[in-house]
């Protein structure tokens, strides 16, 4: 069973408490929008009702009456916003599109007015009074939708590739046993409990933005940019993240027009964006449709992978999911064939949203794997054992490390797997059948470059200061506990900074790198200072005081610029300016190894044999990722993932009018979440392993791990309780219910 | 701001003095836009106004009145009062209600949160309004907040719409659990108004949508709920409340089924069945209860009596599955109550 604190095993830190924890219950961590301002006014964003069209006219009338109205911004009076490139064009925005650029609608819940007054509740009210009067045009809504066009991505992201290895379609038609099938997955929104907000303060010139963001160099570098303004007279800070799971990364629509209206108002200016605004004005995790064609051996062996990939996207941008590249190298393939196409429709722009590619990928493949093993009649741990391998067939990369089938042995054992009947509805306790499924996790190991600055003094006391962000990780904890162990000192005696672009800047905290980025840089600082002190990693307190008593300082500061060496940049120049620089996993475009964390998951799941609810009473997962740096930490992100998937499987979905191209149940009570009483026994299991390749941490990022495969393992064990396999996620008992 | 007359009340009648009682359909209690609103906790109430969907000019708070028969729950040999500012909370826990109603006690536990049933009054509890997004959202067009002006749940996405009840201008279905319960059991309201106080049948309260689905219930301008009676019968203590939905908890019925059963020997002598969820009025199946009552409760007749319940449903793009599924939660709940072990 899960212990609260877990034991520290070989390769893996000391499981201290997270350092922030008593000031989130207590209330006194102040998030973005909690941060103190004097004298500021209340924003309150408008968007449209429409998803196609144009804006033909305002009625501000009745708005302007309102008691406490302060300012209406539209595109008619905003005034000049530079543009900025979309995330995949090097830029940093969530689009292309400036912010109330025209009167041309993009998508629903577009912004097309803020309103600013004296309080919140005033400037609610005269956002309801506000008429806007459109043009409306019949949106595409989804796939198959009227109107929607179909690109090859690699036509439209020159960087994509499709994997191709050996001429897979003649291997799939020769194998002995072929599996061919389709398989769904749909929008999901973040729902970050901390909501969207901004808040910007003026100075004279000086601008400062309280937000919560995933790269505040990034949302520094773009805002400046559209504000035309020197980036050093910009701060953005935000010394706690609510959660942020991709939805707080790019530059949205809404901070430079905030911080236009401070400006303008020549005070400052609060925007917290209401639940069902942040279902359209931050991105979403798009749904995607797959093909899946694996065809194996009798014994098993795969001999041809397929898969055909579409995701739906907006008009405009050219974010990609993709993630075929890391389905191709998870199994030993022979032959593979891909295409991934983008789909465009009337809507708003997707983004990143927790491991953007495995999720749907993911669920995709480790169904049709478990689909395979069942015309095979194999177990299905059997069958991905026989294909395991030790490197990447498509680019003949070696993987650095790979535990996969440890995780399997370790998880499969503790859920006690080899009592399974593998007959379909055969195992029932009552008037609920029961089933059994597993599947593989993965995440590409993945790191940036990064800067950190470490100080230690003579008394032992150290600081650490990096501009990374902590969403609700631990980072705070881990960065400071590596630089307590590199110097020797004790980890309350670490202090720390984050969050604050004046502080040397971070990674992007996307991609799961900044424990393996920020630790490997608050690293080599401290081991720049052990040099200058001339001390050996394991000095006594007495041996430091002498250093420094022989140098005459009192304390010692120095930055550790960390690059990896699979940078595509080899510097970490682009950090200042603004621009992530992830790599890792396939390492496509440079040396490095093949480098992925992995894990293995079994569920058992519970139907109801009338009413076919679905409760999963208990999830063992086990997983390998390098150094743990805190086992306490870590299995806190890995439940957390593993609760994610849970959810991903069964219960969130964004419902979309077809008609009208617009979210309709953009709230909490019907996008729905796991309550307390969904999540029962939930059981993680770390399996050491070393792996000194990946980044002088030696960690591999464990934050987009545990959610990823989930879905297919409660997909292949509703399919083990009923017969009845759902391809279309979520599984909801509508898919089952019997007349 | 738009101005709102916010006043306190000490007791019932300054409560339904300071409602005033103006005439017309858009006045009634029961309309969306009823110009008056009494504030008990405030559940639906707040939520409603803050998306601009209500827009009352009076708002009553009923929260101060200490009056016992509005608070107190009395259980005597005849039955039940409760009165109509007990929290879900109170209902839920209180011991008789466990032991002698399990279906009340039942169908507030599994509705809203621990939170909301500390704050929600079970006279708010009943009124509670639709969670159609297609109403919650003033940008659709919607026939019960603007009536004439179409219905977009109707070819839109209505998992969530009902299937009895429903009119040609309005699908939405009833959200709550509670009075589901009170339909099984032939519950009655107790009300005043300044024309006086007055008892309905609780299956009076609820109007179906018809052509005025802006007009909810039966309560008049300024009429008040006082209190709900619930009277004795051999029927109360074999009864229950299942439901059945996507998550464990915190969640709106996706089918539910009120059942309370009076057996002689495996023979059903007289049944009380209330269905939740694809509904659009709290609903009471007389059809289901004819269909069992006198026969033996096999597998087979309650699924018979199902089918009877669901005979006049209709369906919509995404709601079918919710027959089956009201009709399969329904025989769930007969065969649970035939098998519940009864203390004498």
């Amino acid at each position: 069973m899960s212990k609260p604190v877990p034991d520290q095993l070989a390769n893996m830190g000391v499981p201290i408490a997270r350092m922030e924890s008593r000031a989130k219950v207590t209330g006194a961590a102040r998030f973005a929008a909690d941060m103190p301002v004097t004298n500021a006014a209340f924003a309150y964003l408008v968007t449209s009702t429409v998803a196609k069209g144009r804006i033909t006219g305002f009625d501000e009338t009745a708005a302007r009456a309102v008691l406490g109205m302060l300012d209406i911004m539209t595109h008619l009076n905003r005034p000049k916003v530079e543009p900025i490139k979309h995330f995949f064009a090097g830029g940093q925005g969530l689009t292309a599109t400036p912010p109330l650029a025209g009167p041309e609608i993009f998508h629903e819940g577009q912004i097309v007015a803020l309103i600013v007054a004296e309080t919140f509740e005033a400037a609610r009210e005269a956002s309801h009074r506000f008429v806007v009067r459109y043009n409306r045009q019949t949106p595409s809504a989804v796939f198959g939708s009227r109107g929607t066009v179909e690109q090859k991505t690699a036509d439209v992201v020159k960087m994509r590739k499709d994997p191709k290895l050996g001429d897979a379609e003649a291997a799939f038609k020769t194998a002995a046993v072929t599996h061919d099938a389709e398989y769904g997955t749909p929008t999901q929104h973040h729902n970050a409990m901390e909501l969207l907000s901004t808040t910007a303060v003026w100075i004279g010139d000086e601008l400062t933005i309280y937000e919560p963001s995933q790269f505040v160099y990034g949302l520094r570098a773009g805002l400046s940019t559209q504000l035309g303004m020197a980036p050093e007279k910009l701060r953005v800070v935000n010394d706690f993240v609510g959660g942020a799971f991709g939805g707080k990364g790019a530059i949205t629509h809404r901070t430079a027009l905030v911080a236009l209206a401070a400006k303008k108002l020549g005070r400052p200016v609060k925007l917290v964006a209401t639940r069902d605004q942040g279902f359209t004005i931050s991105g979403h995790r798009h749904e995607t449709k797959h093909r899946v064609r694996i065809g194996a051996a009798r014994d098993g062996r795969f001999v041809a992978y397929h898969h055909d990939l579409w995701e739906l996207n907006g008009r405009v941008d050219p974010y990609v999911n993709g993630g075929i590249e890391n389905s191709a190298a998870m199994y030993n393939f022979p032959a593979v064939m891909s295409t991934a196409r983008m789909v465009r429709a009337d809507r708003d722009p997707p983004i990143f949203m927790r491991s953007p590619p495995e999720v749907p990928v993911m669920f995709a493949m480790e169904s049709a794997i478990d689909e395979l093993a069942v015309k095979l009649a194999m177990d299905p741990v059997e069958l991905r054992r026989v294909n395991d391998t030790d490197r990447n067939r498509v680019t003949g990369k070696m993987y650095s490390s790979r535990s996969l089938m440890k995780c399997y042995d370790a998880a499969s054992a503790a859920f006690g797997w080899r009592r399974r009947n593998p007959q379909p509805g055969s195992m029932r306790e009552g008037d609920w059948l029961i089933g059994w499924g597993c599947a593989t996790a993965t995440y590409p190991t993945q790191v940036s470059p990064a800067v950190a600055r470490v100080t230690l003094a003579l008394d032992g006391t150290a600081r650490v200061e990096i501009a990374a962000h902590d969403v609700g990780t631990g980072a705070y904890t881990v960065i400071a506990q590596t630089v307590a162990e590199t110097l020797s000192v004790k980890p309350e005696q670490v202090g720390i900074s984050i969050g604050d672009s004046t502080l040397p800047p971070g990674p992007v905290s996307g991609g799961s790198v900044t424990t393996a980025s920020a630790c490997s840089a608050a690293k080599l600082a401290c081991q720049q200072i052990l040099a200058r002190l001339g001390l050996s990693p394991n000095a006594t307190a007495s041996q430091r005081k002498a250093a420094f008593e022989k140098l005459k300082l009192g304390a010692v500061e120095e930055t550790g610029n960390f690059v990896p060496t699979t940078s595509q940049s080899k510097t970490t120049a682009g950090l200042y300016s603004g621009s992530a620089d992830i790599t890792g996993g396939v390492n496509e475009g440079n040396d490095g190894k093949t480098m992925f964390a992995f894990g293995a998951e079994f569920v058992e799941v519970r139907v109801h044999a009338r009413t076919r609810e679905i409760r999963v009473p208990r999830i063992v997962g086990a997983f390998a990722a390098g150094r743990i740096m805190n086992p306490r930490t870590a299995h806190s992100q890995l439940m957390g993932g593993m609760i994610w998937g849970i959810s991903s499987a069964l219960h969130e979905f964004t419902e979309i009018d077809h008609r009208e191209a617009r979210y309709v149940n953009d709230n909490l009570a019907e996008y729905l979440i796991p309550v307390n009483a969904d999540i029962k026994q939930v059981e993680v299991l770390m399996i050491p392993e070393v792996d000194n390749e990946i980044n002088p941490a030696g960690a591999k990022g464990i934050g987009e791990l545990s959610n990823v495969g989930t879905a297919a393992a409660i997909a292949n064990a509703v399919f083990h309780a009923t017969g009845k396999r759902i391809r279309e996620l979520p599984i909801t008992l509508d898919k089952l219910v019997m007349d | 701001m738009r101005p709102i007359a916010f006043s306190f009340v000490a007791d019932p009648q300054a409560a339904v003095r300071a409602a005033g009682g103006s005439a017309g359909v858009a006045a009634n209690q029961g309309s969306v836009h009823a110009p008056v609103q009494f504030l008990a906790g405030g559940t639906t109430l707040v939520d409603l106004m803050k998306l601009d969907v209500m827009r009352p000019t009076q708002v009553i708070d009923i929260t101060r009145i200490s009056d016992p028969r509005m608070r107190q729950i009395e259980a005597t040999p005849q039955g039940l009062r409760i009165g109509a500012l007990a929290t879900m909370r109170q209902v839920a826990d209180h011991p008789a209600v466990r032991r002698d109603y399990p279906v009340l006690s039942q169908s507030m536990w599994l509705a809203a949160s621990q939170q909301i049933r500390n704050m929600a009054s079970v006279g708010g509890n009943v009124l509670q309004r639709t969670r159609c997004a297609y109403f919650r959202d003033t940008s659709w067009p919607c026939n019960k907040r603007d009536p004439g002006a179409g219905c977009s749940a109707m070819d839109g996405q209505n998992r969530w719409h009902a299937v009895l009840g429903a009119s040609e201008q309005c699908i939405a279905s009833y959200p709550g659990d509670w009075a589901t319960a009170l339909m099984a059991l032939d519950a009655s309201v107790e009300t005043l108004s300044s024309a006086g106080p007055r008892t309905l049948r609780f299956a009076e309260l609820h109007r179906p949508p018809g052509n005025t689905p802006h007009v909810e219930t039966d309560l008049g301008a300024g009429e008040l709920i006082t209190g709900f009676v619930i009277a004795a019968g051999p029927y109360t203590r074999r009864s229950l409340y299942l439901k059945v939905r996507d998550r464990e908890s915190y969640e709106f019925a996706l089918a539910s089924a009120a059942v309370a059963l009076t057996m002689d020997g495996d023979a059903v002598r007289e049944a009380r069945i209330g269905l939740g969820g694809p509904v659009a009025l709290p609903w009471r199946s007389h059809e289901a209860e004819a269909a069992l009552v006198g026969k033996p409760l096999t597998e087979a007749n309650a699924v018979a009596a199902a089918a009877v319940a669901f005979v006049g449903a209709k369906t919509r793009e995404h709601n079918a599955f919710r027959v089956p599924l009201a009709r399969q939660t329904l025989v769930r709940a007969l065969l649970q109550a035939k098998s519940m072990e009864i203390a004498s």
